[in-house]
């Protein structure tokens, strides 16, 4: 459902500056106000979306990041996939995938792939976590909660999780014809996680969250 | 004035957001700049990703080492064209269409376009959505190395195009994200008298 219900500021110029929101996409100033349940505040110039509120998404954000945790720190441990061709078997384990570039200047590669599927997704549930415990259960919010929401924030393009099991399916049906290949439990783990991250992103709305740090902590 | 992160808008002149601690700038005078030089990294770490080999398969009869472009034509060869597909186009026609697109917003923000603006912010958030993808190729590596050690039977190494492409998407995802979009609309205000926000 789209219905724009951020307001011109051409419309009521006298309204306190603490009301107003600006669209990060194109600058454009409206009043901000609460959508109907359901509804959404869309930019009219450019069609961002501006404030999208869900009923009791705190404590399902919550919940689900909870279980990401959960999933990423177990899917480490299982096997991940394995294979097996002419009497010789393999197995490997997320770990091992982001490891597997050892040798000299590609240990850089080790790095990026190890952050990018693992440590970045992590950080970001657990600080998403952090900031919206308090808010949820009506706290004042913990120390550095704003600067903690921020980090995530400017993580978000680099949690490659849902990427990599893309790269899963590419890399199976690549050595599909050479080997036999057997998925082992972290495999489906990470195929839970990847679901429960896209829907936890899509249940965020970042106004209503920096609202609600403000509002606390005054 | 207002801040990007948080949407909250302050007065003219205020330093850094008091709601969320970002710092505030009307216009970021160097944007077009960094852009400019993230783009050119990107370039120039995306020659060598497809001259040098992306992987190395040794197998009981043969040793083989593929570049990008010859590893979706050898997938091709055996028939499976949707996956030839998927590299050819995460690997190749991603990273090309984003150096294009990028390029025509920098250009297009300082010279002005016939393409409206809204097709032009449009055209930016796919350019930011899309480019986390093009990962997908060093994951793929990364797995088949980690998975294909079977000995004499079969092993797969990652060669140096898998580094050179990992530094080539991190520095056009880095060009697409200092560019500010706001740019774009500026010139809504171009012809009237425009005071600066």
């Amino acid at each position: 459902m789209t219905t724009a219900t951020a307001s011109e500021y051409a419309a009521a110029p006298d309204v306190p500056i603490e009301d107003l929101m600006a669209c990060p996409h194109c600058d454009a100033l409206y009043v901000a106000r609460l959508p109907e349940p359901g509804g959404r505040a869309v930019c009219r110039d450019c069609h961002t979306v501006l404030i999208s509120p869900r009923r009791k998404a705190g404590a399902r954000i919550i919940a689900m990041t909870l279980a990401v945790m959960i999933l990423v720190i177990s899917a480490l441990f299982f096997p991940f996939l394995d294979i097996n061709a002419q009497g010789f078997g393999n197995s490997t384990s997320i770990l091992d995938a982001a490891s597997s570039f050892r040798s000299g200047y590609m240990t850089f590669l080790s790095i990026v792939v190890a952050a990018a599927i693992i440590v970045i997704p992590l950080v970001r549930t657990m600080l998403i976590v952090y900031v919206l415990t308090p808010v949820v259960f009506d706290f004042k919010p913990w120390p550095q909660a704003r600067r903690a929401f921020r980090l995530s924030q400017e993580l978000k393009p680099w949690a490659m999780a849902e990427i990599f099991a893309i790269g899963c399916a590419v890399a199976l049906v690549k050595v599909a014809d050479l080997a036999n290949i057997g998925f082992g439990p972290a495999f489906w783990m990470f195929a839970v996680l990847v679901i429960l991250v896209l829907v936890n992103d899509n249940y965020l709305c970042t106004w209503s969250v920096w609202k609600s740090l403000e509002l606390e902590e005054e | 004035m207002a801040c990007r992160r948080c949407a909250r808008v302050w007065p003219m002149g205020q330093e850094r957001c008091s709601r969320c601690g970002s710092r505030l700038e009307s216009r970021d005078p160097a944007s077009l700049q960094k852009v400019w030089a993230w783009w050119v990294a990107g370039v120039i770490a995306y020659i060598p990703a497809n001259i040098y080999p992306m992987l190395s398969t040794n197998t009981l009869v043969s040793s083989t080492e593929n570049t990008i472009v010859g590893g979706a034509v050898e997938i091709a060869k055996y028939g499976s064209y949707g996956v030839a597909a998927i590299i050819l186009i995460a690997s190749v026609l991603i990273p090309v269409g984003k150096f294009l697109a990028i390029a025509f917003l920098a250009i297009s923000a300082r010279r002005g376009s016939s393409v409206p603006a809204r097709k032009r912010t449009h055209l930016y958030e796919i350019v930011e959505f899309i480019g986390r993808w093009s990962m997908i190729d060093v994951f793929v590596v990364a797995i088949l190395s980690s998975l294909v050690q079977l000995s004499v039977v079969a092993s797969i190494r990652p060669g140096p195009a898998a580094f050179t492409f990992a530094l080539s998407v991190i520095f056009t995802m880095l060009s697409a994200q200092s560019f500010d979009p706001r740019l774009i609309w500026d010139a809504r205000f171009r012809g009237t008298k425009r005071t600066r926000r």
